[in-house]
């Protein structure tokens, strides 16, 4: 992939051209997303592509803090956002940077869109943390996996045997009962989505289906990446995950 | 909450005084010189520093270990501390109607996270929810100065304020005046751009008391002290 952020520049990142590919698959908790990113990481694995799996807060830097964090509910939304912005860059600069530097595949079980979507639904500006996180890569892919709140209710409800308290956004008192605070979250988180979706290039997929149906359609998404095409990577890089912000410039300069 | 209190750079009723400058510039001695002096003509007044929390200070000890922070990791992690101290000891003073005196605030982080080779724009953007102070004092000191007031009071330099993570020098003295020079260049041209009320510090300290005294009597003409608000409120 071309190491370009979303408008920020990275100090110490390689000037060369990274040989790795970032693909993210975005989702609600509950949309079959970690299925998904497992069975993926399998395929592109037999296809003989070496695949890095990442996903939020699985940093050592500050994963501690969030816990303890958690536990108290004590910090401000501000506070959260920036720690949580502080964890996702730990794990871009030590974990998909140099992935990406050695030609491997980076697969992100969720990215900075749901991590801007949680600040946002708790306070932060739009335009806040989206300039928070410039200093993104641009993916070459986006899967979001779009699925109906009562699917999401059964799922969640399947795996845990009840609902996540900050999965329901119980720290945002919508409602004090868990089941209605569920849907007014995802409601509300979904409407965030729903505003990325153009900008950032996300590629929808129906996640209301049986797990080989969707699957097939992240398949069909991904293998192109791959294609040894007339064009070549750079071009298929940017029918990927778009071009997001008006301003997204090289991080290389 | 009388209206007319409101401050015109900020719109809260309190009033924000806030001291940088590089270590050993002698900006804490003379902000404490000059929150005393406002206490004693009755007024209310919060006093708050800015130095690496818990919260920091133990995710740096184990980023360090792991030689894991990255200019960006190092600068959120300032900024989350920030943030956290901003909600607690800032803001809630501010809205009371106190005069808060800040050592170290968002200028702290630009000249540091520059120098760190930041990207100025992101991070401010980042600090955007930190108002403007009613007034920014900085303390210009040659970095010789401050060295010698550092070796003077055996106090030791640790490794991040030498700026040791970005490999200027193997040599701690060095490598400290290198970075130091670095943030005094930051500083000397935000002095510029925002404003800031610039202090020569390398003069007495009674000398500079008096002169941060007569910056701040005009910002508080008219402002009530404890008295005048228990009595005419």
């Amino acid at each position: 992939m071309t190491a370009r952020t979303y408008g920020t520049r990275l100090p110490g990142l390689p000037p060369e051209p990274l040989g790795g590919k970032l693909i993210v698959v975005e989702g609600a908790d509950g949309s079959g997303r970690t299925t998904e990113v497992a069975r993926l990481k399998e395929w592109l694995e037999i296809q003989g592509h070496a695949v890095v799996d990442t996903g939020l807060r699985r940093s050592t830097l500050v994963s501690e803090e969030i816990d303890r964090a958690k536990q108290g509910h004590t910090l401000g939304a501000t506070t959260m956002a920036l720690l949580y912005a502080a964890d996702f860059g730990d794990q871009l600069e030590n974990k998909i940077v140099p992935a990406l530097c050695a030609g491997s595949t980076v697969l992100a079980d969720r990215y900075i869109y749901t991590l801007m979507a949680r600040a946002i639904v708790r306070g932060a500006s739009r335009d806040w943390a989206r300039r928070l996180y410039g200093f993104a890569f641009v993916p070459d892919l986006v899967v979001f996996l779009d699925a109906r709140p009562e699917i999401l209710l059964h799922r969640a409800i399947g795996k845990y045997g009840s609902l996540d308290y900050w999965e329901s956004g119980m720290d945002l008192s919508l409602s004090r009962d868990l089941f209605e605070s569920f849907f007014l979250y995802q409601a509300r988180l979904a409407d965030e989505f729903g505003w990325m979706a153009t900008e950032y290039g996300f590629h929808h997929v129906d996640a209301n289906r049986r797990p080989d149906e969707v699957d097939a359609d992240v398949r069909a998404l991904v293998e192109p990446l791959y294609r040894p095409a007339a064009g070549g990577r750079g071009a298929r890089a940017r029918t990927g995950a778009g071009s997001a912000t008006p301003d997204g410039r090289a991080a290389s300069g | 909450m009388n209206a007319d209190l409101a401050s015109p750079h900020h719109g809260y009723p309190g009033r924000l005084f806030v001291f940088e400058g590089l270590d050993g510039s002698g900006k804490s001695t003379q902000a404490a010189l000059l929150a005393k002096w406002l206490a004693a003509q009755g007024y209310r007044v919060f006093q708050t520093e800015w130095n690496s929390s818990e919260l920091v200070s133990n995710t740096i000890r184990r980023g360090k270990k792991k030689g894991l922070l990255t200019p960006t990791t190092f600068s959120l992690l300032h900024a989350t501390d920030f943030a956290d101290r901003f909600d607690r000891k800032i803001l809630p003073p501010l809205r009371a109607g106190y005069l808060v005196v800040c050592d170290r605030y968002s200028f702290t982080a630009f000249v540091r996270d520059a120098a760190r080779g930041c990207d100025p724009e992101w991070v401010r953007t980042i600090y955007s929810f930190a108002p403007r102070p009613d007034v920014a004092f900085y303390f210009r000191v040659p970095v010789r100065v401050t060295l010698q007031r550092k070796i003077a009071s055996r106090l030791k330099i640790n490794y991040y304020e030498a700026g040791m993570d970005l490999g200027l020098s193997d040599r701690v003295h060095d490598s400290y005046e290198r970075f130091q020079s670095r943030l005094k260049r930051e500083y000397d041209r935000l002095a510029v751009s925002d404003r800031m009320t610039v202090i020569d510090s390398t003069r007495p300290v009674e000398r500079i008391q008096a002169e941060l005294r007569d910056h701040v009597r005009p910002i508080l003409a008219g402002f009530p002290t404890m008295e005048t608000l228990m009595h005419d409120g």
